[in-house]
């Protein structure tokens, strides 16, 4: 790993969240370095997805602070957090449907930031996904589902993010085009970029992980490196079966 | 085809073309901020007062007094969502019926306290041409031709540039717009902002044809509302086709069955289309 591997990018600190009087979140503490793959394992509704979407600021915490290259975030609204190079590329895509392929891909480019380099990073998420390019003027509700995937990836990736947090990009995916997402993800991962994973695969975003952690009822209860996670025998018998 | 059904053409066409841009206002606010804003008329109301006092006290010319006031509607606009609608803006739905309605009763009394219950308007010196038998008023064809040009202006501005993008995603998908980080928020005062100056643009636009008076709103307004659901109520297309379309039902009810009956005509449309075609002629289910 390199040296820059190791400051902190992102550090949570003893973060609550709640839907109403339900708490989603009971003080989780998690830390990403520079350069890492992180992911986040658990069941439905262990509080995955409400990690990324406290983290994103669409949803408020309840305590806790987040810091991001040492800045305190977790009172900022979500377009301040895209332009500090936070992005989330959420569940089920949420592509702008009726919106070109090229639309929905400059539109991930509005922070102020990333506007000014749109040509180039079009650019390079069209090296990344030479399929879009083709399609660029096809509505993005008419593409398949695996290049509504990379497509919601690339728009992620038009925003420039320090830190790319995926939440299941795997979900709903044949098999071949799942392995080839988390290729996606390690070749992002190359170019610099620290990602954030939530998956329910289990076993692929555990292979590809410097970290992770296991969330269960909206706590951390396993947190380490993620060959050591995926050998542990409580998280082979709960999520791997085995 | 007869120089009469020709001449209701016409008409029907002309009227439509004001409806469709009272409509568009209305629709653009309940595609973006997802408010529905009964005092959509009082604003109406409100822009061909304006209309009607700046040529009154300063003889400016209705269709001068355009550039006054879609970018003073605008800023209304803007203020209102900033302060009545940003509060209620996670409410549930009565609350904010109760907001809309609450402030088009306020503006519909502040009217009448301020200037009576008098019919007025503003006659222009432009008079009807007349072209091989057909009659044209000329102040119906020029409300006509400013209000597809602002409409044209509009569409334009959504599809080209990126604040006009970063409206239509929001309208797509909300959430995706937070996380591509678009300022929500900034957005709604904007596309407020523009339904509110497109409805202020087509009051003084009305004015030479029209009277203001302190209900004239109602009445527009409830035409827009058959427009909105006719075109699909997430299309600003359908909402320019849904008001040509119910200008000319105006104009053919009036002559073949009665001009009163024409409220009549555009309800049983109204019913038909939402058992019929509830998502509109365009619209996106």
């Amino acid at each position: 790993m390199p040296i820059w591997g190791r400051s902190i990018l992102l550090d949570l600190e003893n973060i609550s969240a709640h839907y109403g009087d339900v708490q989603a979140l009971e003080n989780v503490s998690l830390r990403i370095k520079e350069g890492q793959i992180v992911s986040i394992v658990g069941s439905n509704g262990a509080g995955k997805s409400t990690t990324l979407n406290t983290i994103s600021g669409v949803i408020q915490s309840s305590s806790g602070t987040i810091e991001f290259l040492g800045k305190r975030i977790e009172n900022l609204p979500p377009h301040r957090i895209v332009e500090l190079g936070i992005v989330q590329i959420p569940e089920a895509r949420l592509l702008f449907p009726y919106m070109t392929v090229l639309e929905n891909l400059e539109l991930g480019a509005f922070n102020p930031q990333a506007r000014k380099g749109t040509g180039e990073n079009l650019e390079a998420v069209f090296r990344l996904f030479p399929v879009l390019e083709d399609r660029k003027n096809q509505l993005a509700g008419t593409l398949s589902g695996g290049e509504q995937q990379m497509l919601a990836i690339a728009r992620g990736l038009m925003a420039r993010p320090k830190l790319l947090m995926l939440d299941e990009p795997s979900l709903g995916l044949a098999p071949l085009l799942v392995k080839q997402v988390f290729e996606t993800v390690k070749e992002i991962n190359a170019q610099g970029i620290t990602v954030l994973l939530v998956e329910q695969n289990v076993f692929h975003s555990l292979s590809i992980a410097d970290e992770a952690y296991v969330l269960e009822n909206g706590r951390v209860v396993l947190g380490g490196q993620g060959k050591e996670i995926l050998s542990n025998p409580q998280v082979k018998e709960a999520y791997l079966g085995i | 085809m007869s120089t009469a059904v020709l001449q209701l053409i016409i008409n029907g066409l002309l009227l439509g073309g004001i409806y469709a841009l009272i409509s568009i206002g209305l629709t653009l606010i309940f595609g973006v901020v997802e408010i529905i804003n009964f005092a959509h008329g009082e604003f109406l109301m409100l822009s061909m007062y304006a209309s009607y006092w700046l040529f009154q006290l300063y003889g400016v010319d209705p269709y001068v007094s355009l550039f006054v006031v879609i970018p003073a509607f605008f800023a209304i606009g803007w203020a209102v969502q900033r302060i009545i609608i940003q509060p209620i803006i996670h409410a549930p739905p009565l609350n904010q019926i109760f907001a809309t309605v609450g402030m088009s009763l306020v503006l519909q009394n502040a009217a009448l306290f301020f200037w009576k219950a008098d019919y007025r308007t503003v006659r222009t010196a432009y008079s009807t041409v007349s072209f091989s038998g057909l009659m044209i008023s000329t102040p119906r064809l020029v409300a006509f031709v400013f209000a597809l040009a602002i409409i044209a202006a509009l569409l334009i501005f959504l599809k080209r540039t990126y604040t006009g993008k970063a409206i239509r995603a929001l309208a797509q998908e909300k959430r995706a717009a937070m996380l591509m980080g678009i300022d929500i928020y900034r957005m709604y005062k904007i596309a407020f902002g523009i339904g509110i100056a497109c409805v202020g643009a087509a009051g003084a636009i009305l004015i030479p044809i029209y009277y203001a008076f302190p209900t004239v709103g109602a009445m527009f307004v409830l035409i827009a509302f058959v427009v909105v659901i006719l075109g699909g109520y997430n299309s600003l297309v359908g909402a320019l086709i849904g008001g040509l379309i119910i200008g000319m039902v105006e104009a053919f009810s009036g002559f073949f069955l009665s001009p009163h009956l024409k409220e009549a005509v555009y309800f049983v449309i109204f019913i038909l289309i939402l058992l019929l075609r509830p998502a509109g002629l365009f619209g996106r289910a």
